[in-house]
């Protein structure tokens, strides 16, 4: 395959790969910025994220795009309720102390794998996409659902941009993220809005699951990869920092792509976590992220 | 900042962990002491135990509740007919999580806990290849059904066997002459880039080349690879078919992809089963995968020339014809590979009534007379199809067949004899001490 194609393939599939990141790691970040709670389940709510939206499409029958949207729907929403609970129930409970937060971080974690271990099972099930035509191009075929999964990415990224910068709750957000204390004393609800926070991380790695799945597969184990790829972008980018994790996102999904395609993709997450050692050695605060106070 | 906390409630309650672990060491001794007791003395009674490493967890689970299912029903039926030497069979179920690491420490717990008759049950080649020294160090018979060539080439040690299932090297050395003959001389190998893959990639080219025909690619995949569409550009425009073996959930993803990078004008395709064991055929995005063709160990969609040995293993085992469970038709069987969890066990029984197995100071008994088995007849014991078996690099040998996908269905359109498989053993695990 000549030159030109062939880093047309490595643009796209890095793109696909950004897309999902962006979300993932967005969620992360968020919660991060906020809450100052490192979620290590993350990558947990991903997977039922994934997993949901297969049990929901299979209650459908007929065209595959009403399973699909439905799931879109209310995968994200089964999602958000459980961060919700365990939030109240585990969370709150430990006052935010970031050490204790982990270590319970990931008791949830293996709380939710195991359990969807024994509800769901171990096999890989696919959720049918809800449109799939072949965009045959001169040199190789490409899926259009995976144009698509770009396209909804770019939408979400920019509506979570709206509400954290022009509406009401996105400016309790803030608030709560630049001094906690300072913004309960003026009257904003900082435990409703760790709460609120906590489930809309979850709910945006729900819908980045999927959004992936008709692509990838629903399976219990799948959760370790966007875990571990979205600290990386949210460490390069700088935690907290919505414009840098989308920035590290693109980055990260594009280097991982082009590289990958051309030499090897053990040499892209070489790449990829050399590159976060140098962001901690000579920018610990990320690429984007302000100095701590 | 915690150490410093669980230090201060150390001291101020008086109580050292060294204590406590006295404290409770004499407790469990105490408690272990008359049970073991009983054990020696009303030996002859008590059951046979055999410790099953089973994958119930971890990227093996699919495959472990298939091998736990074939081995329950194969117990239950040997238990029926009276046992092994008049005495019961129980199988202790312990998970490795599909890892080495844990793996290993299964094996001690079988070992030293458990204090099973022997281990037997592991799939995953890592696993196998984590556990045998701890196998070997403890002198605990290891009997896997994992078709790794780690047994055959001798690397292991004399406590490991492979008596129920053919190993890869073996596999890709019957069905080469059939690929060069039928579907094309120019193949890229597609493989995931571990022990297993590592099998094909060494053992199908030169075999593929003594029939005339030639590797012109090799595509090592990670097995942590959710994405496949990057590696598609490296098979070249000549490739007449791509030989793919992948293990891991991303198979679906696999498959899809092809189908949408070459569309219709891609080259054949043959793959190895393993990648879609517990994976439905009709599962959207497999439509790709029609007409192309697979090995199977034993066909999963029962065949209209099946044996009635084959049947009555498929009803043992509550599979339906379609190679699902009876009760639940989604709930996919690993039917290539669990037919040696079967027929490993009857090996084993046979091995401990030739050797009149009595308890764990037989063992050495038990792995001589394993090796010295040659042949394996078809029935019921064995349903897949009759084997021979070679004592000094532990290993058996069997038909495998061919299938081709056809209304998403697999056919079985080959069958290769014994023989095409046979290669010079490298190895006599025999001369090694006991």
């Amino acid at each position: 395959m000549a030159f030109g194609p062939y880093l047309l393939l490595a643009t796209l599939e890095g793109l696909v790969m950004a897309a999902v990141l962006a979300l993932t790691a967005l969620g992360l970040s968020l919660v991060f910025g906020v809450m100052r709670v490192v979620n290590v389940a993350h990558g947990e709510f991903f997977m039922l994220g994934a997993v949901l939206a297969w049990w929901v499409s299979s209650l459908v029958s007929g065209n595959p795009a009403i399973g699909f949207l439905l799931a879109l729907i209310v995968s994200p929403l089964i999602v958000g309720a459980v961060a919700l609970v365990s939030e109240r129930l585990v969370l709150r409970r430990l006052d935010y102390k970031p050490e204790a937060t982990i270590v319970a971080t990931i008791g949830l974690l293996y709380i939710i794998q195991q359990l969807v271990l024994t509800f769901y099972g171990p096999e890989a099930r696919p959720v049918v996409a809800p449109f799939d035509f072949r965009i045959r191009l001169p040199w190789f075929g490409y899926s259009s659902y995976k144009l698509a999964v770009i396209a909804a990415s770019i939408l979400l990224v920019l509506a979570t941009w709206f509400v954290l910068t022009r509406t009401k709750i996105g400016l309790v957000m803030r608030a709560t993220q630049y001094d906690g204390e300072i913004a309960q004393a003026f009257g904003v609800p900082v435990d409703r809005v760790y709460a609120g926070v906590f489930a809309l991380g979850a709910m945006l790695a729900a819908v980045a699951a999927v959004l992936i799945v008709p692509i990838q597969q629903a399976h219990y184990l799948m959760g370790l990869d966007p875990l571990l790829l979205s600290f990386i972008v949210v460490i390069i980018g700088g935690l907290g920092s919505l414009r840098g994790t989308v920035v590290a996102a693109v980055l990260i999904g594009l280097s991982d792509g082009i590289i990958s395609v051309f030499f090897s993709p053990t040499l892209a997450k070489i790449i990829a976590t050399s590159f976060v050692a140098l962001v901690l050695v000579f920018r610990p605060q990320g690429l984007f992220g302000a100095e701590t106070r | 900042m915690t150490e410093i906390r669980t230090d201060k409630a150390v001291k101020s309650s008086g109580l050292t962990r060294r204590t406590a672990l006295k404290g409770l060491g004499a407790a469990a001794g105490l408690m272990m002491g008359p049970g073991f007791v009983r054990y020696s003395q009303a030996q002859s009674a008590e059951p046979i135990r055999i410790g099953f490493q089973c994958h119930r967890t971890g990227i093996g689970a699919a495959y472990g509740r298939w091998y736990e299912r074939t081995t329950n029903a194969a117990v239950k039926l040997i238990n029926e007919a009276g046992g092994i030497n008049g005495r019961p069979l129980e199988i202790v179920v312990e998970d490795d999580g599909t890892d080495p690491k844990r793996g290993a420490e299964v094996v001690e717990k079988f070992a030293n806990q458990h204090k099973v008759d022997l281990v037997y049950g592991t799939l995953f080649s890592h696993v196998v290849t984590g556990s045998a020294p701890a196998a070997g160090e403890l002198k605990i018979p290891y009997y896997v059904v994992s078709e790794g060539y780690h047994v055959a080439s001798g690397k292991l040690n004399r406590y490991c066997i492979q008596p129920g299932i053919t190993d890869v090297k073996a596999q890709v050395r019957s069905v080469a002459p059939w690929i060069a003959s039928n579907i094309g001389k120019k193949v890229t190998l597609v493989f995931p880039d571990y022990a297993f893959g590592h099998d094909h990639r060494d053992f199908f080219g030169p075999a593929f080349q003594e029939q005339g025909g030639e590797v012109v690619a090799m595509l090592p995949i990670p097995p942590t690879e959710t994405s496949f569409t990057r590696y598609f550009p490296q098979i070249p425009p000549d490739t007449d078919a791509i030989y793919h073996v992948m293990v891991g959930p991303a198979v679906l993803t696999f498959v899809k992809e092809m189908g949408e990078f070459f569309g219709s004008q891609g080259p054949a395709l043959f793959g190895f089963i393993d990648s879609l064991e517990a994976v439905d055929l009709a599962s959207p995005g497999l439509e790709f995968l029609e007409g192309s063709h697979f090995w199977e160990g034993s066909p999963r969609y029962l065949q209209p020339d099946a044996s009635e040995a084959q049947k009555f293993y498929r009803d043992a085992v509550g599979i339906d014809e379609n190679g699902a469970s009876v009760n639940d038709p989604k709930d996919v069987s690993t039917a290539a590979h669990m037919f040696g969890c079967w027929e490993t066990l009857y090996v084993i029984k046979a091995a401990m009534e030739a050797a009149d197995y009595k308890g764990p100071e037989d063992r050495a008994k038990l792995i001589e007379a394993t090796e010295a088995m040659t042949e394996f007849a078809e029935g019921k014991e064995h349903p897949q199809g009759d084997k021979t078996f070679n004592g000094k690099i532990h290993q058996c040998f069997g038909h495998q067949n061919i299938s081709l996908v056809e209304n998403m269905k697999l056919k079985v359109v080959h069958r290769t004899s014994i023989e095409d498989g046979i290669y010079e053993p490298e190895a006599d695990y025999m001369t090694m001490p006991l």
